[in-house]
């Protein structure tokens, strides 16, 4: 088994990790040789650490799952993350960073002078941490379960205390070098497995996936079932069989499913031969759309794929700019034009990832097609290095996957933990003191882990996409008419927080606990952007003309500090430094 | 039991939290609104009044504006019982609370006799309205300083002299608060002074012994004494800056870099510096010539007064949402009682003003736990830290042309 290596490539990417973070601290420098201007993070560097933090588990494991599962609708997954940044390019970056402030309920504070709209964003940006540390989590379980046959929740455990651990006791910090490590580990752990996988998938003789039907295994396949599960079979096919099957026990032999529903037990392993079509499973309906995997928008996703793409594309173009470990990240730039330079880079730096995403999922497609019959999808970049390659060399790629996903979700959990005990401790419960910020980051991954333990069937990108919701229905609104409108006020901000942010959080909440499924109703609550960033812009925008006479006394200052450059304003390191020196 | 249970109970147990957190939070706040505790009846109105009052004070406390002003008024007409009341400056309305806007003019009318002859004036109005309830005013003038910057009127349906009373004791009680803003001011121009002090302070000593340093290059080693005279320049543009209360922590490093330096070219091998900069905090704001002067310390305990080899570590470090800075040096330390004093500014002259000034201007900014932590002992040297807020509001740096 692929198990050693794989428990291997994990701990190399954890040593590493703390490896580069130790290192990071201990280069200490004397005074003859440097000078602190020049030392600055430069936007490159902050560039590379704002993609490695970025990039999620949901980026790593959950886009290509996704299109193995539902086709290439899905492909709005990646557009819409790396599309976030160009917005948060035109519109956000350099004026946030000159904001001064370092997080999102400081920004509110700084431009509108209320604690009250202090609070509440601290509380969303408490609420976008979670539902988005919730997919990292998930993606962690399924990652060691693969590697170890854990149960699934206890992975997210693991992965919870280890950043726990490490983040209480001021290890491992979100420092740039650890971050900007994390962007090359995790781009690296995709692309030199992709280039081994096209050579063998060219030595295959090409097979193109089925595009318009269901899909086929191309080769003899073992599925094996943890849970007892329903299949429909179209055409009879002939399996071989270990565990039980509609009741009857086998043991390895032959069998021939006819067509029709069969009942499949628990721990059963059931062997396929080449070209047999996959049976489905009758659960799990999102799954079940095969026909039309390679058509956008017909009738894949429910019955309203041109609403729910819809959805997706406002809650990745617009929540990018309200996630809290971006925002964290924009500080370390020294001015304003660093901030957009970064973002510049951070575009290539997404797009280049985000070319192989797909890639992984037409090959699971043709190669891992029973990952549909468990419902693992979010498996697939994992499994393929193994199912395809083999032998050593599909075990070291797949341990190198594995350390990639491993990278995924440590950055961003990490990332996560920190920004939101932060607010946690400044905002959220002050009566701990500003010096307990390490005892905030208890309930800051707890709450998270909990919710992992529960909830059980959620796609990992899909779960990303929620937080994307929530971000985009209220941080969005606070941050572009923030910057953008002079007439914006505190009441207006705290309505537009409130009812777009909390109906999207809602909204969100419903769709994890599993309120509605099915229907026109489901489809609302799931992709609840299209409506709720329209009731938040809405909000703020009425409120704040109804109280125009509570517009902030220092608005017009607060502008022209956003939006001018430092040296006008004062602010930034401006200094010729002297031309004939020797630097 | 089923996953959708499990689900139902975790979402019912987090509401549950919220509802508790929710009615914890509003029951403390409405147990200090309403501090209806025990007492006889005049007791409990005395404590409301004076809770009523104390609620006014923090709007006040920043001066008189229209948004203080606003604030202020909608707590004070509560205390008069009127059922209009007014804050002015010498000329115009600031904020009105209450019914009867429609009376500014007339009772920006009256405030010109009111703030000349410094007596309370009433006045009767006009109305074409009958339902209006604002007939009579009164302007009372605040009095601060000697000068009158503005007045408070209350408005009601009939001449009252209970009200003309209460409108004079509100006044006054308001015109004490605004003394007090003086107070402040006059506080943080003590301050500034002892910035321009601390200025002045590092001046004559370090120049004078950065020049002899620098001279002693001038023939033996041109290079370095004009990369020297350099650094001087960069250091005092710097300190000598005018205006600007903050500054970034790039800038005062590069400024301490520069003074490392200058010194290094006096004390040569004996003086041993590590710096350990995490970029991330380099752009934290932090107010001006703060760390500076604990430097400076570390350098005259660390070495002037030992013959030994000094060692100084600085240290800015992560911490989430603070920066953590650390200065530390293996001097001849100091004794904590005297410390103490010196913090308290009982240290007497010869203690200098360096590290009381960067303690009382940290406090005064971030809040009494932003202090310097101090670790010291005699022959023990010293380990000052400083934690910086990341962001705080009104905390921005700036740049003045220099």
């Amino acid at each position: 088994m692929n198990q050693t290596y794989g428990i291997a490539g994990v701990t190399a990417v954890v040593l590493a990790t703390v490896l580069v973070g130790a290192l990071g601290l201990r280069i200490s420098r004397t005074t003859s040789d440097f000078y602190v201007a020049s030392r600055s993070v430069p936007p490159r560097l902050n560039a590379f650490a704002v993609s490695g933090e970025y990039l999620s588990a949901a980026s790593f494991l959950g886009v290509a799952g996704l299109v193995l599962a539902q086709g290439v609708d899905m492909l709005w997954f990646p557009i819409g993350y790396t599309a976030g940044f160009l917005v948060l390019l035109a519109f956000v970056a350099a004026p946030l960073r000159r904001s001064g402030a370092y997080t999102l309920p400081d920004f509110a504070e700084a431009r509108l002078e209320s604690r009250a709209v202090r609070r509440i964003a601290s509380v969303l940006v408490v609420g976008v941490g979670w539902l988005y540390l919730l997919p990292q989590l998930r993606g962690a379980g399924l990652t060691l379960r693969l590697l170890t046959g854990a149960p699934s929740w206890f992975g997210g455990l693991v992965v919870a205390a280890v950043v726990t651990v490490a983040v209480a006791s001021g290890g491992m910090r979100s420092i740039t070098f650890v971050q900007a490590f994390q962007y090359w580990l995790k781009l690296t752990a995709l692309l030199v497995p992709a280039v081994f996988l096209l050579l063998t998938w060219r030595a295959d003789h090409t097979p193109a996936p089925s595009w318009d039907e269901r899909p086929v295994f191309q080769r003899s396949t073992p599925v094996r079932f943890d849970s007892p599960l329903t299949l429909t079979v179209h055409e009879p096919v002939r399996i071989t069989a270990t565990g039980t099957v509609d009741g009857r026990a086998l043991d390895g032999g032959p069998h021939t499913l006819e067509a029709g529903s069969h009942r499949i037990g628990a721990d059963t392993t059931l062997r396929f031969p080449p070209g047999a079509r996959v049976p489905l499973p009758d659960e799990g309906g999102g799954h079940a759309a095969p026909s039309s995997w390679a058509n956008p928008l017909s009738a894949g996703r429910e019955d309203h794929g041109l609403y729910a793409t819809y959805g997706l594309i406002l809650a990745t173009f617009l929540g990018t700019m309200g996630l809290p470990h971006v925002v964290v990240r924009f500080y370390t730039n020294p001015d304003g034009r660093a901030a957009r330079r970064t973002t510049v880079v951070v575009l290539g730096l997404l797009g280049a990832f985000y070319l192989l995403i797909p890639l992984y999922g037409v090959l699971g497609r043709l190669y891992a097609p029973d990952l549909l019959l468990t419902g693992d999808t979010d498996a697939a970049v994992l499994v393929l290095p193994k199912r395809l390659i083999g032998g050593v060399g599909g075990d070291l790629l797949g341990a190198l996957v594995a350390g990639g996903a491993c990278a995924a979700f440590l950055s961003t959990v990490s990332g996560l933990t920190m920004s939101v005990a932060g607010v946690l401790a400044q905002d959220v419960l002050p009566t701990l003191g500003i010096r307990h910020f390490r005892l905030a980051t208890l309930p800051a991954i707890a709450v998270p882990t909990a919710a992992n333990a529960v909830v059980s069937d959620l796609p990992v990108a899909d779960a990303v996409g929620l937080a994307f919701a929530v971000s985009a229905s209220s941080f969005c609104p606070l941050l572009l008419l923030g910057i953008w409108w002079r007439g914006l006020t505190a009441p207006g901000a705290v309505a537009g927080l409130l009812l777009g942010g909390g109906s999207a959080l809602t909204a969100v909440t419903v769709t994890i606990a599993g309120g509605a499924r099915s229907g026109p109703l489901h489809t609302l609550l799931a992709w609840p952007a299209v409506w709720s960033v329209p009731v938040g812009f809405a909000a703020m925008v009425l409120i704040s003309l109804a109280t125009r006479d509570r517009v902030p006394a220092s608005a017009a200052a607060t502008m022209a500090r956003l939006h001018l450059p430092e040296a006008l304003t004062g602010g930034a390191v401006v200094r010729d430094a002297h031309p004939d020196r020797a630097v | 039991m089923s996953a959708l249970g499990t689900v139902a109970l975790a979402l019912a147990g987090l509401a549950l939290f919220a509802l508790g957190a929710a009615l914890g939070h509003a029951g403390a706040r409405r147990q200090q609104e309403n501090p209806a505790g025990p007492g006889t009846p005049v007791e409990r109105a005395t404590f409301h009044t004076l809770h009523t009052a104390s609620l006014a004070a923090p709007p006040l406390r920043a001066g008189l504006t229209a948004d203080t002003a606003r604030k202020a008024a909608r707590r004070l007409r509560p205390l008069l019982g009127t059922v209009a009341l007014a804050l002015t400056d010498e000329e115009s309305v600031l904020a009105w609370d209450g019914v009867g806007d429609h009376h500014r003019d007339e009772a920006e009318a009256q405030l010109a006799q009111a703030l000349r002859t410094g007596r309370t004036q009433t006045f009767a109005l006009s109305c074409g309205n009958d339902t209006c309830p604002v007939r009579w005013g009164v302007v009372a003038p605040l009095t601060v300083d000697g000068q009158r910057p503005g007045t408070l009127a209350a408005f009601g349906d009939q001449e009252s002299a209970v009200i003309v009373r209460a409108a004079e004791e509100v006044a006054r009680w308001v015109s004490v608060q605004l003394e007090l803003v003086e107070l402040d001011r006059a506080r943080s121009g003590v301050i500034e002074a002892e910035i321009r002090a601390l200025r002045a302070q590092i001046s004559p000593h370090f120049i004078y012994n950065s020049l002899a340093s620098i001279a002693s290059f001038v023939r033996t080693d041109p290079e370095r004494a004009r990369e020297l005279l350099l650094e001087f320049a960069d250091f005092t543009r710097y300190s000598f800056r005018r205006g600007g209360d903050f500054t970034t922590l790039a800038e005062e490093l590069r400024s301490i870099e520069q003074y490392l330096e200058l010194a290094r070219a006096r004390f040569g091998r004996r003086l041993e510096v590590t710096l350990r900069i995490a970029p991330e905090v380099l752009p934290v704001t932090l107010p001006f010539l703060c760390l500076q002067p604990l430097v400076e310390n570390a350098l005259k305990h660390g070495l002037e007064e030992s013959v030994d080899r000094g060692r100084i570590t600085i240290i800015a470090e992560d911490e989430g949402t603070e920066a953590r800075v650390v200065i530390e040096d293996n001097g001849v330390g100091m004794d904590p009682q005297r410390l103490r004093d010196i913090l308290r500014g009982r240290g007497g002259p010869s203690a200098g003003i360096g590290l009381s000034n960067v303690d009382t201007r940290l406090r005064q900014v971030y809040g009494d736990e932003h202090g310097l932590v101090i670790e010291t002992g005699v022959g023990a040297g010293t380990k000052i830290t400083v934690r910086v807020p990341k962001f705080r509001s009104g905390v921005r740096p700036a740049h003045p042309a220099t």
